[in-house]
């Protein structure tokens, strides 16, 4: 895989200013809690190119590829001095580029024009977990294989869901009521967060909604989907002692609806919004950056991979996250921490505080086994059997 | 406990009521075909099997066709569970009842009790005395000739006419028949001109065996169609080219001329705007009859929320429904005021769309303090959820415990989970609703549903309903 494009790291959350949670909805086991924009953002926007229901090529650079199944892509149109633009297939001008490259796509993000980019949802933000230490090991040490200091970690595989394939999401999707000024949404289920999705505009939104019955989401959605009972409703409730006449009837049914928003933010959503990130820009875009971010790779915590298009101020105009499975999680943490002692197994086993045999048994069981030697890892194996029996 | 009895009793009834008012076994927003069927069909054996004189006594009520058939198809296949008694009443119900069902409806049912092997001595003789009273049965041979010819046979008949059995059973045509219809029928197979003496379904046929194009063959069958049939083509028609077909709007029953508008695209409904309106507004003021204007100030919160948007079976089903109320209650209202959940005050550009604000909209009705507010909605009330449960709640027991504000909700969608229509509090009535029309009949049974009469009440109510309905004296 390619190295990263040029990296901006600074570790910030995301900024979710001028988008306010909704009250929620509840199909199953799926929450859908629409994100609402007051003023839409008119000088970007967004449209969806569909690919078909074949695998698709991406060249990455020229000699890496990856292959996925990518359903569609997306396309942002934008100007350079703030004035509206009107998304594809919305406007009314003439000079429609015909023809764009189907299924064999060259690099993840391209510029099709001189204010449009082409880039591949999802695919983005998986790329950078994907190739997160890619390289494999930056210093030689005896214990790692001829294959992991020649070729990396290629090649590299990581498993998703096609929404289509989650049971009760499209059917959540399909009863979803889209609210009027809605530019976004949290998809919950079993009532952890999931997925984000926002986009610029509500025109946009209404038209890329379907969308997301195609996208990839982690394991956990389809655990969720699969197990999970019914969720409750969050019922609005209104004590009787505060009411005395209409006119309080309808401050508590405002102070109600605040507390809903103030009570998710807080508690629900404080997984994706209060996480410190690592940022890599990818491309510019007038005043607005596309950029993806990592998330720290805690293990037991939760962790979004994603992409997300800022203005100059920060705030997000278009964001995608994926929910990384627990074990994807340990995957980049144990890498992160290798990388961080120059993949010295030792120095990485008595940070984590377990023997250099654990740490090798850890590899293994995480799908790194082919980056050690052989013999190293028989041996491993032995001495903590050997622990194992006395 | 003849009380506690007493009351489950009430709560089924008036549940099966809402139930065989609004569903017809189609897909709903939010629940498929199958599971609207299986839940029904549950519905309709549980009655059967523990309320029978009630369940008959629903075919005196405005129910809807579909599950009129049902009833009508349980009664018969189980009479051998009824008293002498009780299959006299049922039997002037199921005749008074089929009398006013659409004649294909009948030949379904008909149909379904042929394939389900009921063929007692009661169903035969209902059958007989139900062909016996068609106006035309020539007519019926040549436009239900499946359906009147598997009657026929079911009910081991002899039709009146020997052409008819000629027609319906011989192999070969004879070279001529006396009856007129039949004849025409005959030579439409050679002649084109026949083909537009015949009911629209069978021309239909025979245009598409000869080719003929679409426009020209709607224009030469205009004056041959229904009403409705005139109302479902027009659209389609324009866009052919046959510009006569044309309905009365003014002559359509109301809900089905809110349905024709809300399938029009916006720019025709502007242009359109006075022709339409005036074409609702007859139909409102015609159904509102003796009633116009004696409702006082009524305030009604009406849903166009996304889901209103129905399915593919019932397109906008519980839009129009809400559109055609609208027009209904300004008929019927001195002083009227709509709250769209959209906050649209255009009700003829109506269109589904958005989340459902059911509770601010009704503090809103609030606001106004009118003598009745009504709600139409299908009780999926998200934004934010179980609001709308809360502002009825507190506005009954602690703003206004005297009752002096009537709220009636009227949901047009039956929820498969729950064997009912959806409901917002138990504090306010909820009915079903399946056309406009019946709505101050349904406002009336509501208040059943309020939890203040019992049992003998609405045993009393449907008696008297039933008499009515079969013209019997009580």
């Amino acid at each position: 895989m390619s190295a990263p494009d040029p990296i901006g790291k600074e570790p910030t959350g995301l900024d979710l200013t001028g988008l306010t949670a909704g009250p929620s909805q509840v199909w199953g086991g799926v929450r859908l809690v629409p994100l609402l924009r007051a003023e839409p953002v008119t000088d970007l926007r967004l449209h969806q190119q569909v690919y078909g229901d074949v695998p698709g090529v991406v060249e990455l650079g020229p000699r890496d590829h990856y292959l996925s199944y990518i359903p569609h892509g997306f396309v942002a149109d934008w100007t350079g001095d703030g004035s509206p633009v009107a998304a594809y297939g919305t406007q009314l001008a003439t000079d429609r580029p015909n023809g764009m490259p189907l299924h064999f796509h060259r690099r993840m993000a391209r510029r099709e024009g001189r204010n449009r980019l082409r880039f591949l949802p999802l695919h983005l933000a998986l790329e950078g977990y994907l190739a997160l230490h890619f390289g494999g090991p930056s210093v030689v040490w005896e214990q790692w294989s001829q294959q992991a200091v020649r070729r990396g970690l290629s090649p590299r595989v990581e498993e998703a869901f096609c929404g289509a394939a989650v049971q009760g999401l499209a059917d959540a999707l399909r009863v979803f009521e889209i609210h009027p000024s809605q530019c976004g949404v949290l998809l919950y289920v079993a009532d952890t967060l999931t997925a984000a999705f926002a986009v610029p505009h509500p025109a946009d939104y209404r038209a890329l909604h379907p969308s997301l019955v195609q996208d990839l989401y982690g394991e956990l959605v389809h655990h969720g989907a699969t197990l999970m009972m019914p969720l409750p409703d969050f019922r609005a409730r209104i004590s009787d002692s505060e009411v005395h006449s209409l006119a309080d009837l309808r401050a508590a049914a405002g102070r109600e609806e605040r507390e809903w928003t103030g009570f998710h933010d807080a508690t629900m959503a404080d997984g994706l919004l209060d996480a410190a990130c690592t940022w890599q820009r990818i491309h510019r875009m007038g005043r607005f950056t596309l950029s993806r971010f990592l998330p720290p790779f805690r293990p037991k915590q939760e962790s979004h991979i994603g992409e997300a298009i800022t203005d100059q101020a920060g705030r997000v105009v278009y964001l995608k996250t994926f929910r990384l499975s627990e074990a994807q999680v340990r995957r980049g943490h144990l890498l992160d921490r290798l990388a961080a002692h120059d993949w010295h197994l030792a120095d990485t086993a008595a940070e984590l505080a377990i023997t250099e045999a654990q740490l090798g048994l850890r590899l293994e069981s995480s799908g790194f086994g082919f980056l050690l030697r052989q013999d190293i890892l028989d041996g491993y194996r032995e001495r903590s059997g050997r622990r194992g029996v006395s | 406990m003849e009380t506690l009895r007493e009351l489950v009793a009430a709560e089924d009834v008036l549940l099966f009521v809402n139930a065989a008012i609004t569903a017809t076994g189609q897909r709903e927003f939010h629940t498929g075909a199958r599971e609207q069927q299986l839940s029904l069909d549950f519905l309709h054996a549980y009655m059967l099997g523990n309320y029978r004189d009630l369940y008959a006594a629903a075919l005196a009520l405005d129910i809807n066709d579909h599950n009129a058939a049902l009833i009508i198809h349980g009664l018969l296949a189980s009479g051998g569970d009824a008293t002498a008694g009780q299959r006299r009443s049922e039997g002037q119900l199921i005749a008074r009842r089929l009398a006013v069902l659409p004649p294909q409806r009948v030949y379904r049912l008909f149909r379904a009790l042929r394939k389900a092997g009921v063929n007692n001595r009661r169903t035969r003789a209902v059958i007989r005395d139900w062909i016996a009273a068609r106006p035309d049965l020539a007519f019926d041979a040549v436009k239900y000739r499946g359906g009147l010819k598997d009657a026929l046979r079911h009910a081991h008949l002899q039709p009146a006419a020997d052409e008819l059995g000629t027609f319906l059973f011989s192999g070969r045509l004879p070279a001529r028949f006396a009856t007129p219809i039949l004849e025409t029928w005959r030579r439409a197979h050679y002649e084109q001109a026949a083909v537009y003496e015949l009911p629209y379904t069978v021309a239909e046929g025979f245009a598409a065996r000869r080719g003929v194009a679409r426009a020209d063959f709607l224009e030469r069958i205009a004056p041959r169609l229904t009403r409705l049939e005139q109302l479902r083509l027009q659209e389609s028609g324009r866009s052919e080219g046959a510009d006569s077909v044309r309905a009365a709007l003014g002559r359509m029953p109301l809900t089905r001329l809110a349905t024709y508008v809300l399938a029009l695209p916006p720019s025709d409904r502007v242009a359109r705007r006075a022709e339409l309106t005036s074409a609702l507004r007859t139909a409102a003021r015609r159904a509102a009859g003796a009633q116009q204007g004696s409702w006082g100030r009524v305030a009604a919160v009406l849903d166009d929320s996304y889901s209103a948007s129905g399915s593919g079976q019932k397109r906008r089903r519980p839009l129009a429904v809400a559109l055609a109320c609208h027009y209904l209650l300004q008929a019927l209202a001195a002083e009227y005021t709509p709250l769209w959940t959209s906050g649209s005050d255009d009700a003829l550009l109506s269109r589904p769309f958005g989340a459902t604000p059911l509770g601010r909209r009704i503090i809103d009705a609030l606001d106004i303090a009118p003598d009745r507010i009504l709600i139409v909605s299908d009780g999926w009330d998200n934004a934010p959820p179980g609001l709308a449960a809360e502002v009825l709640r507190i506005w009954r027991t602690r703003l206004d415990p005297d009752r002096r504000t009537s709220i009636v909700h009227l949901n047009p969608v039956y929820d498969a989970e729950d064997f009912d229509v959806r409901r917002l509090s138990p504090t306010v009535p909820t009915a079903g609703v399946r056309d406009a029309e019946d709505l101050p009949a349904l406002v009336e049974l509501a208040a059943f549903a309020d939890g203040r009469t019992g049992l003998p009440e609405l045993t009393r109510h449907l008696e008297a309903r039933t008499a009515q309905f079969t013209g019997r004296p009580t």
